[in-house]
Parts: C-alpha cells; structure tokens; sequence
C-alpha cells in the first residue's frame, strides 16, 4: 500500500508539474488530498499489518501520519488561497511547482514516518529536503535564494552525517554477522551490536537528523527555511518535517536503549535538548520578525519534547503526546500568519499593532493560539508538557527542571511581549487606508485545529491512548 | 597498494589547507577523484563486476571530472575572485589539518575491531573532519561547496571499508553523491545568476536575527 501512495503521489506530482491549467491543476490537488487521507485511514485501519520489508505501520508512525492528514486539509486549503492572493506574480508554472513539490514533501513525510529501515527513511529524507528546497524558494528573491541556500547546505552535511552514522552502524552489525538494517533486526539483536560502533553511529545519527527535528546543532537550516517559505509550507516544515525527524531519531534511540548505553544516549540529547531550549529563549527574547519568533518556537517544543523521552519514564508517553498536539497547533499560527501579512505588509514586529481592529476574528485565534503554544491551560500542551516536568522530576534531574523552567518562563515573557504587541498596542506610522477586509471564514479551520488540541489532550480517546502506550512499548 | 591510495589522499589535505587558488583546490579535487577510483578498484574485490563499474563511473566522471569542472565553469561565469580568502593563516590551517589527522590516528588505536582496516577509519574521519574545517575556515560559498565535495570524498572512503559486505550502503553513498551535485551545483548555480547581479557570490548574508 505504501509504494501504491507513492507512486500514485509521484504521478499526480509530474501532473501538477507539467500541468497548465487552472482548473485542472485545482481537481489534482484535491485528488492528493484525498488520497493522503485514504492513505491516511487504511494505515489506521490495518495498523501493524505490513506487506513490505520496508515499510511497517506501527503504532508510532501511524499516529503521526494521522496528524500529518489532519494537517494537510488546512494547509492545502490555505496554499489554494495563498496561490489565489498572489495571482500578478504566480505564474501556471510556478503554482504546478507549489503543489507538486508540497504533494512530494508531506508523501515523503508520510512514508517516512511508517519507514522501518534506517536506509529508507535516509532515502525519503533527501527528497524531503530537494521538494522542500523547491517550495522554499517559491519567490525566487535573493532572500528566498539565501534561506534556500543554507537550507540546501545545512541538509545536505546532515544528511552526510546520518550516511556516516550508517556506515558506522553496519560496522558495528559486521562484527555480529547481522545484514538486516531494518530497526526491528536492530532491536532484535540489539546485544549482538559493537558498543563502540554503536555509540559513535548514535552520535552521527542523532546529530544529523537534528537538522529535520530543530535541535542544537543542526537547527539554523529550518530557522531560516521558516522564515523564507510561504506560509503554508511553513506550517509543514515546522509541524510534519519535524516529526519526520522525531520519528527517525526515536527509533535509533530505540535500538541503543536497550543497551547498557542507554544512560550515555540519555546524556547526549539531554544535553542538545537543554541548550536547544537555551538558545530558543534567547532569540525568542531578542528576535523582532514575528514569523521567526514562531520558528523559534517550534525547537523549543522539540528541545522539552527530547528532554521528556530522555527522562523515560511518563516522559516518554508524553513527548509523544506533546509531539502530536504541537503538530496540531504550529500550523495555525503560521497559517494565521499570512492574514498578519496581508493587514500590515511587514513581518518586522515594529510594524504590527492593534490587530484586534483590523481582524478580529484572526487576533482573537492569535491570542488563543498564544496560549496553546506557550502550553498555559486550557492549552493541550500543558498537560504534555506537566508531564514531562513530572517525569524530570521523578528521574531526579531537578538542577535541569529548574534550569527548564526558568527558561520557560523567559520564553513566555519574550513570546508574550511580541504578541501582545501586536494584538494590543497601535503600530507606529500606519497607514489605515488600504486595510483588507478578511474574511473571518479563513481562520475557522485554524480554530477547529486548535480545538482538536484541546480536545485530544484533555479527553484523549482509548484507542489513541492504547497506540502512544504500544509506541512507548518500543523503547521499554 | 590501497594503503598507497588512501595514504597520498590524506596527503592532498594538507596540500589543499595551504592552497591559496580556486583552481589548486579543483586541481585537488580533480586528484582525488582518481584517487578514489583506484581506490575502489583495488577494494571492492568482492561486488558484482555492473555494480563494480556503475561505482566507478560515478567516482570518474561525477568526483573527477564533471564536479570540478562545473565550478571551474561556475567560477569564470560569475567572475569569482580566485583568491580562497581563508579567515585564518595558511600556517595555522596546516596545524588544524595536521592535528586532525594525528587525532584520528591516536582515536583509531583505541578500536580493537579486526574487521576494519584502520587506514580507510584514519584518512576517512581525517578527510570529513578537514572538510568541515575548510567550510568553517573559509569565506567565499563556493568553498564552502568544495568542502563539502571534500567531506564526501572522505564518506566515501568510509564506505568503501565496508563495500565488500554491504555493497548496498556504496551505492547509498553514490546516490548521495548524485543528490548532493544536483542539488548544491544544479538549483542552486543556475539560479544564481538570474537571481543575483553581483558578481560574487557573497551577498547571501543577510538573513539573520
């Protein structure tokens, strides 16, 4: 079934390339929209059955690929209008490239969630990076070339990293006379592994998948890669290109957990975990573009959520719940963006202000959409996110709870000042004149997307529950 | 023989931190490459001989020939300054260089693995990590590119360490190789030129905090 999406996702993807027209380019992205979500609910229905060598839906994978289709209506939706508000400089051309490489990116998302060999995912990896290059520098500026650039770069050694991680690893499998690299042939002979090999593959696997998940060392590439996409794809970069990440990261750290290693790989993402939220607080207080201030944002849930799966313990069960609530909730804010840009025409935060009079449907969505990132109740992240101080505290790394929350706090104050600075305080030297009317429709499916938050995390169903817990059961 | 190979390649490395020229660094690229096609005939003895010859192939004609070329090419179009312009001094780039390659040496006499020959983990990690050190150490973008191509070679003398068991992960490392050439060369200097008038290449610098 997976090689049946992807090949079907390639076919409508060289469609909306070589495609000219409107109408028809329009028909086949609701086509890959519905076929995401098929795809979507058979990987539900027939979760843990596999057919292929490579592939296997797991509890882990399957949820997020569920979140990935939740996310891709909303994001598809606003692309259309985000196509649309651009027409004098989208050409048919440059639109059959949009949705063509957004249909490649969130299809090799999706594979690469349910992946289950390490070689696979390297592979859907580097098309994620080639398609989201292209969406990227979407407006052919110097500053798009520039944030494409580094994106390119930064992927690029990464993923070179993660080729060395493999090679390192396939050292360590030599020994033992294993030759299956799938990750369930890892876990099975997890004893048999070189600890030496190991630990340095663990090393550069984890440091170069840091580009996709936003940690410490890696993370500037998706940074500067947020700021210059359009917002649509933004709010996929920071939501499914991250988990791609995740779930790359959790299943190597899977294999080495169950070694006498575990402690030592605790150590290493706590440390890239801790300063990721440290360097987040410190752009966060300082940054004044509103769409990198969201970006930012973003690593710091990715440095609490590697903090939670390092504690072990409940903080596994909830970095994973944090993982799938953050999936839900980054999109609205940088879909919500776009109207923010259509009222002022700046992203610079010193040329915002006052939204609650020029869209109040969009500034009350910011304000609420404010509180569930900064994961303040009712926010559904605020239960994940207790639970993962929970989990610090019962593993008894207090100084780092401590150091975390302080942190927190300065990341509250710092998103707080920009936020309420443009809900609340006029701008200076604005000109009311031209002001768009926007409609208050275009924010109901950001609202709906925070709801399903909410709504998941207070009163998550059994079924859901029962798949975080079969997901946790990897690592245990 | 192969030790010879692997041996004269960690040898270019120090050759290329002093290099003051483009095209001494392309030179140098250009050797490798035949370095590494020797190389991965003498090693992967034991791969099928289409497999055998796909590698090589991708080793001539993307390491050796057409890579370097196509700076070359990219450099005389957008009228690059063929000075490298290195942040620090020739001197202390060959300490760096030379201090890496003696790391690697003391690190790899602390594996007691008798599978790996040590000499491809030596020049291997030597090779990566001086790559990095050439991106980092120096200004211009097409450096950066070129230490990355270094940082690839070095990959891919890791991979050939293994190429006789897996021969999987070599072609691995040539679709890498393939990607990376598209994606850096290919998007990235075709654009460049429409997109920017400048002739340098250096303006790519303001996109920050």
């Amino acid at each position: 079934m997976v090689y049946l999406f992807l090949v079907c996702s390639a076919l409508l993807a060289i469609g909306l390339f070589i495609n000219k027209n409107r109408l028809v380019n329009y028909v086949l992205v609701s086509v890959y929209g519905i076929l995401l979500v098929t795809f979507g609910v058979y990987e539900f229905v027939n979760q843990g059955i596999s057919h292929s060598l490579f592939f296997k839906p797991d509890s882990l994978g399957v949820l997020l690929l569920s979140a990935l289709c939740i996310i891709s209506i909303p994001v598809l939706f606003h692309s259309y209008r985000y196509i649309e508000l651009h027409k004098e400089s989208e050409t048919p051309h440059s639109r059959g490239m949009y949705f063509g490489a957004l249909a490649i990116l969130m299809s090799a998302s999706g594979a690469a969630y349910l992946s289950n060999h390490i070689a696979v995912t390297w592979i859907l990896i580097e098309i994620t990076t080639l398609s989201a290059s292209l969406l990227i520098y979407h407006h052919r500026s110097v500053k798009a070339l520039e944030g494409t650039w580094k994106y390119v770069f930064i992927c690029a050694i990464s993923i070179t990293l993660v080729y060395v991680g493999i090679l390192f690893l396939s050292l360590a499998m030599k020994q033992a006379g294993i030759d299956d690299m799938s990750y369930d042939s890892l876990i099975k002979n997890y004893s048999l592994l070189n600890p030496f090999w190991l630990k340095l593959a663990f090393l550069f696997i984890f440091t170069g998948f840091t580009a996709k998940l936003g940690l410490v060392p890696m993370y500037t590439a998706g940074i500067d890669a947020k700021d210059k996409a359009p917002g649509p794809v933004s709010a996929i970069l920071a939501s499914a290109l991250m988990n791609v990440g995740f779930v790359s990261v959790y299943r190597t750290y899977a294999v080495i957990a169950h070694t006498p290693y575990h402690g030592w790989a605790n150590g290493v993402i706590i440390i890239a975990a801790i300063l990721t939220v440290f360097v987040a607080a410190v752009y966060m207080t300082r940054v004044k573009n509103i769409k990198r201030l969201f970006a930012y944002s973003g690593i710091e849930h990715m440095g609490v959520v590697m903090l939670g799966l390092a504690a072990g313990g409940i903080g596994i069960y909830a970095s994973i719940l944090h993982i799938l609530l953050h999936t839900l909730i980054k999109p609205a804010l940088f879909l919500q963006y776009n109207q923010i840009y259509r009222v002022y025409g700046s992203k610079s935060i010193y040329d915002l202000g006052n939204y609650f009079k020029y869209n109040k449907t969009g500034a009350l969505l910011m304000l609420v959409a404010f509180f569930s990132v900064t994961a303040m109740p009712p926010s559904g992240l605020f239960v994940s996110e207790f639970m993962i101080f929970q989990s610090l505290f019962e593993s008894h790394h207090i100084i780092l709870l401590i150091i975390l929350l302080v942190l927190l706090t300065v990341i509250i104050w710092g998103f707080a000042t920009n936020v309420f600075r443009l809900l609340f305080i006029p701008p200076v030297s604005f000109d009311e004149t031209n002001v768009p009317k926007i409609s208050p429709w275009e924010s109901v499916l950001q609202y709906v997307l925070i709801i399903i938050s909410i709504y998941f995390a207070y009163n998550t169903p059994g079924r859901f529950i029962n798949m975080i817990e079969q997901a946790v059961r990897i690592i245990n | 023989m192969t030790d010879i190979l692997l041996i004269t390649l960690a040898m270019t490395l120090l050759y290329m931190s002093i290099a003051n020229r483009l095209q001494t660094y392309l030179n140098i690229l250009v050797f490798q490459g035949f370095l590494l096609f020797g190389a991965t005939y003498l090693t992967l003895t034991e791969v099928k001989t289409a497999n055998l010859l796909f590698i090589m192939l991708e080793t001539i004609v993307f390491k050796a020939i057409a890579v370097p070329w196509f700076i070359g090419y990219i450099i005389k179009k957008n009228k690059i300054t063929r000075v490298a312009e290195p942040y620090v001094s020739n001197f202390a780039s060959l300490m760096v260089v030379t201090l890496i390659i003696l790391v690697t040496i003391v690190l790899s006499g602390s594996i007691k693995d008798i599978n790996l020959d040590k000499t491809f983990f030596v020049v291997a990690l030597s090779t990566l990590f001086t790559g990095l050190y050439l991106i980092v150490s120096r200004k211009k973008i097409i450096t950066h590119v070129i230490g990355y191509i270094v940082v690839e070679n070095g990959v891919f003398v890791l991979s050939l360490a293994v190429g006789n068991e897996m021969p999987v992960l070599v072609n691995l490392g040539v679709m890498l190789d393939i990607f990376a050439s598209v994606l850096i060369l290919g998007v990235f200097f075709n654009k460049i030129g429409d997109v920017l008038n400048d002739p340098d290449v250096n303006v790519l610098r303001n996109l920050k905090d």
